[in-house]
């Protein structure tokens, strides 16, 4: 079992190894792989879009098209490239680090693995027949008098890949509520589990109210309802406020889970239990819960009037306050640290004052008269590329390389990462500091063109060149993973010598039953507290026995791509009934995959004792 | 630990949906599941108190809705989350046929809500021409109402598919979180309808 | 030690680029040199919270520094074992309590000036603008005046205008960045914001909700001049003289092409035209009014206002404003006919005030 053994099989049983999995590290490096596939493609679209405005009134590519590039950006790296990366590290991370063997749905898991990468493939499929051009946010009435059927294939594809994320978020739940080995209580919790389980719970009650805006949008465009249409008494704010209550707890979902791979990061390589982890986990709670109610300060230009305005200005200031405590958390825990820099630890400290950029301009904006001005402009663009790049993708990157030998059990290249690193920072604040100024000398977001004399043209000039630095490092971490996949050093199972939590307890890739025998969890930190009190491993918390495993299915790639037929059927039958047919079938599919499931019973399978005790741990 | 799920009936313990790690999964993952449920009803309320007024020319709130087939509908639906209490006090105590029987009975009554609340669609279509195309107010109502019947049709087929396959085989710790799971959604399905029928009907009567 | 100096050169270098570019905004244009009421108050709060945050920046910054400096592990000190801190109650309480403060200090004015820039108490004593934007054009009807422009919105100085503003079609937004932030433009419902400019000038405006295609091409004027100036301008558009032969026979044979090539249906060149009224639907105009289109101070917003781009824009739009609505609208006219139309359109000029008034 597990990936040694896959590799002695041929391609084809392996190929199907993978179809099937159920297992939570190969969905994780399933996720990884998908999201990090999108993430080059919205990757290419960014740079596209800096070409288009390094000089003023450029021609490199249409309007149409521009417009087409700018909502595909936005919506790939959103829904496609970030969370899925992030869902992919959760699944991998989470389950070893409460001590778990697996998630409390494998089943549901796989789906929604497969449901989010057809759909992020759904999405893509449109650049064939014209992409979406209603920018990320998709508002109506431009979503809804777009013509074409680009809109048809945003709304399709983020309803299947929001439905697979709503699944993750949900397993993950109950699986950190039901599944923690023992002795593992809340407050003993990793805190990259902690906001694996926050960052759940705003999935949780963030998607649906972007699945019924979708489904609205569905319906004004497929079926002739009147909720966005002004002419039968329709209103397109409706659609801003779905939108912004999903999309505002959305970035707290990208940036959470950071917030906990920085949390783990730092007390490894300072050799330091993080600073005020009680705060910390506080903090967490009380960014997501205002997370909910802040949503319509993107709202503020709309004419909601000067008391909503206010309230919302208020609540939205008052985030500032846990993000603060969390900066000087991380600061403290340094503080009095043995500090050591490889690239895990680069991203991670570049992540600071990266972010804190981020959130100065996010308290900024958050001043309503204030607002007025940013709105939609670049200043908007600075400040949520400073979030979400030097908040999530650093905090992606400083993940990755520092659970790669965790996951795959090489080293990434130190050398190929420090590159990568210092070109991509530089690059990213050469792109997106001067754009605060553009936005503020009168660029707008979403334009196509800038006129010539505006004064526009070198703040452009440089940002645009400053993409092409980040794009260097983007490729300099690929050679990396290539390089590291054939000669990298192969990683023990306490990866840093430093390691602190159960992840680094178990082997450098871990069986695919993760633990021979529970560990029994002393502390926060069980890891360092073993090594402290002189032990080389975990106490276990039950003698070897046979393991219960969930088995491999099919099924969730069949359903999804059932739905995915469907979905294909609903975008066209609009000017074909004959499309009806792709409807009904995809449904059929899918409907004959969960009869399938219901009726025929799944027990799972054991691993002996005596296998265990063969393969060792 | 036994891995056999299908044992012996006498043996079976007092709850059996509750007796497995993967029953407990199931329970506490539906809970969750329909705490995401409650936010989607949330936000197509608030699309529909939004859009109620704007009929566009067409019937309003109190000139289409009548109390009496609501009333009825309310009826059937609150029996039918009781009679799924009595299946699922009949399943903790390990008495299949009795689950079967009051399931059914729930069952039945979820389908007399069902073809109510299609007579009363059919009824505003060709009696009030009122349509998902005729206003915002049309598309919110028929939104909101429509998705409830989803939910309603989807839990028919679920507990109809539940008890034909598990006719023969009696109750085991496999399929027992299954109506136990089924019971909590049933549940859920009626609270909404209590807010249809308070926020769309009632209110919409008086105002 | 190379990390992170490299890290501090390179926010210098951020700084020092950040200042320079900061005074380089065009005049009128850039929001950074406020010159009317809105944006000064905008600009009051820009200055109050990047001051606050720039301070709460250093204090994190030196932190940092100090950190990575005195603690980074130096050779020898691989074996060293930290103390393992789990918090400490009195630095906690400071971070906590000093940013609440920090917030009360900023959240105070803002909602001061968000009340402020929505009072419409006095809008009926003062001007009022119903403002229609469509894809991609703004409309300006002056209410109770019967004066109707396209494009370019007159203001007298030092006065608050009032913007009634309502979308045609999709959502745009109206920004004057030099006067005033932004409001959306929605189909459905008015919004209504107002502006006050202190200077006489023309203010670039732009549409900032993304509407179509053409959405970066969608920029207007408000020219601000003198209240006299405007008074006179209001008068001259009231007495526009409809049936003025144009003054040379090229314009007259411009205006019998403009009338026989369907330009009526959609543009007006009577300032008083009516049609116009608050609501939802499109209904009208649905192409900007020319009363005073020679004295417009671009063609389509964007270009510049002579007669070879009038040309270019009547021969083809669509090359100029992709998706724009004009395309396809009236038969495909020759050079010499797009001339003739230009010729006659140019002299439209009905006013003395025009935007070198205002000093363009």
């Amino acid at each position: 079992m597990g990936m040694t053994s896959a590799q002695k099989r041929g391609f084809g049983a392996t190929l199907w190894d993978w179809l099937t999995t159920v297992d939570h590290k190969k969905i994780g490096i399933l996720y990884l792989a998908g999201g990090g596939f999108f993430f080059l493609l919205g990757g290419l679209e960014a740079v596209i879009i800096r070409i288009q405005l390094m000089s003023p009134e450029n021609n490199f590519i249409s309007a149409g098209l521009y417009n087409e590039m700018i909502t595909m950006h936005g919506t790939t790296m959103i829904f496609l490239a970030a969370m899925p990366i992030l869902l992919g590290l959760m699944n991998f991370i989470m389950p070893l680090q409460i001590g778990a063997r697996d998630v409390a749905f494998p089943f549901l898991n796989s789906l929604g693995f497969w449901l989010f990468l057809f759909g992020g493939v759904l999405l893509n499929l449109s650049w064939f027949t014209g992409a979406p051009d209603a920018g990320w946010t998709n508002y109506a009435p431009l979503s809804i008098q777009s013509p074409g059927h680009g809109i048809d294939f945003y709304i399709m594809g983020l309803q299947l890949s929001g439905a697979g994320t709503l699944m993750g978020g949900i397993n993950f739940i109950v699986t950190i509520v039901l599944m923690r080995a023992p002795g593992m209580t809340y407050m003993r919790m990793p805190l990259f589990t902690w906001t694996t389980f926050v960052a759940s719970i705003l999935i949780l009650f963030a998607f649906p109210a972007l699945t019924v805006g979708l489904f609205l949008m569905m319906f004004d465009r497929m079926f002739g309802s009147a909720f966005f249409d002004a002419a039968l008494g329709g209103n397109a704010v409706i659609w801003q406020h779905l939108f912004w209550i999903f999309g505002h707890p959305e970035v707290y979902i990208l940036i959470l889970p950071v917030f906990g791979v920085f949390s783990e990061v730092f007390p490894t390589f300072a050799k330091k239990r993080l600073f005020g982890y009680t705060a910390m986990v506080f903090a967490t709670f009380l960014i997501a819960f205002l997370g909910f109610m802040v949503w319509a300060h993107h709202m503020f230009t709309v004419g909601l009037g000067p008391v909503a305005n206010s309230i919302f200005a208020v609540a939205t200031m008052a985030i500032a306050v846990p993000t603060g405590i969390k900066i000087f958390n991380w600061l403290f825990t340094l503080w009095g640290g043995s500090i050591k820099i490889n690239t895990a630890m680069l991203w991670s400290l570049a992540f600071i004052p990266s972010f804190t950029i981020g959130g100065m301009t996010g308290v900024m904006l958050a001043s309503a008269v204030a607002d007025y001005q940013y709105h939609d402009s670049y200043f908007v663009i600075g400040h949520f590329h400073y979030v979400i790049v030097g908040g999530t993708v650093f905090g992606i990157l400083a993940g990755l390389h520092y659970w790669w030998p965790k996951m795959f059990g090489k080293y990434l290249h130190e050398g190929l990462g420090q590159i990568s690193f210092w070109t991509f920072f530089v690059g990213f604040h050469l792109t997106f500091f001067i754009q605060h100024f553009l936005g503020l000398m009168g660029m707008p977001r979403r334009y196509w063109v800038f006129l010539e004399n505006q004064g526009l043209d070198t703040g452009n000039l440089i940002s645009s060149i400053g993409a092409f630095f980040m794009s260097f490092g983007v490729i300099v971490f690929l050679i990396n993973i290539i390089y590291t996949t054939i000669k990298g050093k192969k990683a023990p199972r306490d990866a840093w010598g430093s390691g602190r939590t159960l992840e680094w307890t178990i082997s450098s890739p871990p069986v695919h039953y993760n633990f021979k025998q529970l560990p029994l969890v002393r502390g926060l930190d069980p890891l360092w507290i073993e090594k402290t009190e002189g032990n080389e491993k975990m106490t276990p918390a039950e003698p070897v026995d046979e393991i219960h495993m969930p088995n491999g299915s099919i099924l969730p790639l069949i359903m999804t791509i059932g739905f995915t037929i469907a979905s294909y059927g609903f975008i066209y039958q609009t000017g074909n009934k004959y499309w009806l047919i792709a409807v009904y079938s995809g449904i059929a599919i899918a409907l004959i995959c969960m009869l399938t499931r219901s009726l025929k019973d799944d027990h799972g399978h054991h691993i002996s004792k005596e296998e265990l005790e063969r393969v060792g741990d | 630990m036994s891995h056999d799920h299908s044992i012996d009936p006498k043996s079976m313990p007092k709850d059996p949906s509750k007796a497995t790690t993967e029953g407990k999964h199931k329970f506490m993952g539906l809970w969750i599941f329909l705490g995401g449920e409650t936010v989607l009803f949330a936000c197509l309320f608030g699309t529909y108190l939004a859009l109620r007024n704007s009929n566009a020319g067409g019937p309003t709130t109190q000139e289409l809705y009548g109390l009496g087939l609501v009333f009825l509908m309310t009826v059937l639906l609150l029996t039918s989350s009781l009679t799924s209490v009595y299946a699922i006090y009949h399943m903790k105590n390990n008495d299949f046929k009795k689950m079967q029987l009051w399931m059914g009975i729930t069952a039945l009554l979820g389908i007399g809500f069902l073809a109510c609340e299609i007579y009363e669609f059919a009824h505003y279509i060709h009696g009030y021409g009122f349509t998902f195309r005729s206003s915002a107010f049309g598309s919110s109502f028929y939104a909101l109402v429509g998705f409830h019947g989803g939910h309603v049709a989807f839990g028919l087929s679920w507990i109809i598919t539940l008890m034909v396959r598990n006719a023969k085989r009696g109750l085991d710790l496999y399929n027992a979180p299954k109506f136990n799971t089924f019971a909590l959604y049933w549940h859920f399905i009626d609270v909404v309808w209590v807010f249809i029928f308070t926020v769309v009907y009632l209110m919409g009567m008086v105002s | 030690m190379r990390g992170w100096m490299g890290k501090t050169k390179v926010f210098f270098v951020f700084l020092l680029l950040a200042s320079f570019l900061a005074g380089c905004g065009i005049e009128n244009l850039t929001a950074l040199e406020p010159k009317g009421y809105g944006a000064e108050k905008s600009m009051d709060l820009i200055i109050l919270t990047t001051l606050i945050m720039t301070g709460v920046f250093i204090v994190v910054m030196v932190i940092y520094v100090i950190t990575l400096v005195r603690f980074r592990r130096k050779k020898g000190q691989e074996d060293y074992v930290p103390k393992q801190v789990e918090g400490n109650h009195k630095l906690e309480v400071i971070w906590t309590v000093i940013p609440i403060i920090l917030v009360l200090v900023i959240a105070v004015p803002t909602v001061l000036a968000t009340f402020d820039l929505s009072d419409d108490s006095k809008a009926d004593e003062l001007i009022n603008v119903n403002v229609k934007g469509n894809q991609y054009w703004w409309h300006f009807e002056y209410a109770g005046e019967e004066i109707q422009t396209s494009q370019d919105l007159y203001i007298p100085t030092g006065e608050r205008v009032y913007l009634h503003m309502l979308s045609s079609d999709v959502i745009h937004s109206f920004w004057v960045p030099s006067i005033s932030g932004k409001m959306d433009v929605n189909a459905e419902n008015v919004n209504t914001m107002y502006i006050e400019a202190y200077d006489e000038g023309v203010y670039w405006g732009k549409c900032a909700e993304l509407c179509g295609p053409s959405h970066s091409l969608m920029d207007f004027k408000v020219i601000a001049v003198s209240p006299d100036e405007y008074d006179e301008w209001v008068n001259d558009m009231q007495n526009v003289d409809t049936d003025a032969e144009p003054e040379n026979a090229v314009a007259q044979e411009g205006q019998e092409l403009f009338e026989a090539n369907n330009c009526m249906n959609c543009h007006a060149t009577d300032s008083a035209a009516s049609g116009i009224e608050a609501g939802p639907q499109n209904n009208g105009p649905f192409g900007p009014n020319l009363t005073n289109f020679g004295d417009r101070s671009r063609v389509a917003g964007i270009l510049e206002h002579n007669k070879e781009n009038l040309v270019d824009w009547i021969m083809d739009p669509e090359s100029i404003k992709p998706g724009n609505k004009m395309t396809g609208q009236y038969p495909e006219l020759s050079q010499d006919e797009a001339e003739s139309i230009a010729e006659y359109l140019l002299q439209l000029k009905p006013s003395e005030i025009t935007p070198e008034s205002a000093g363009d």
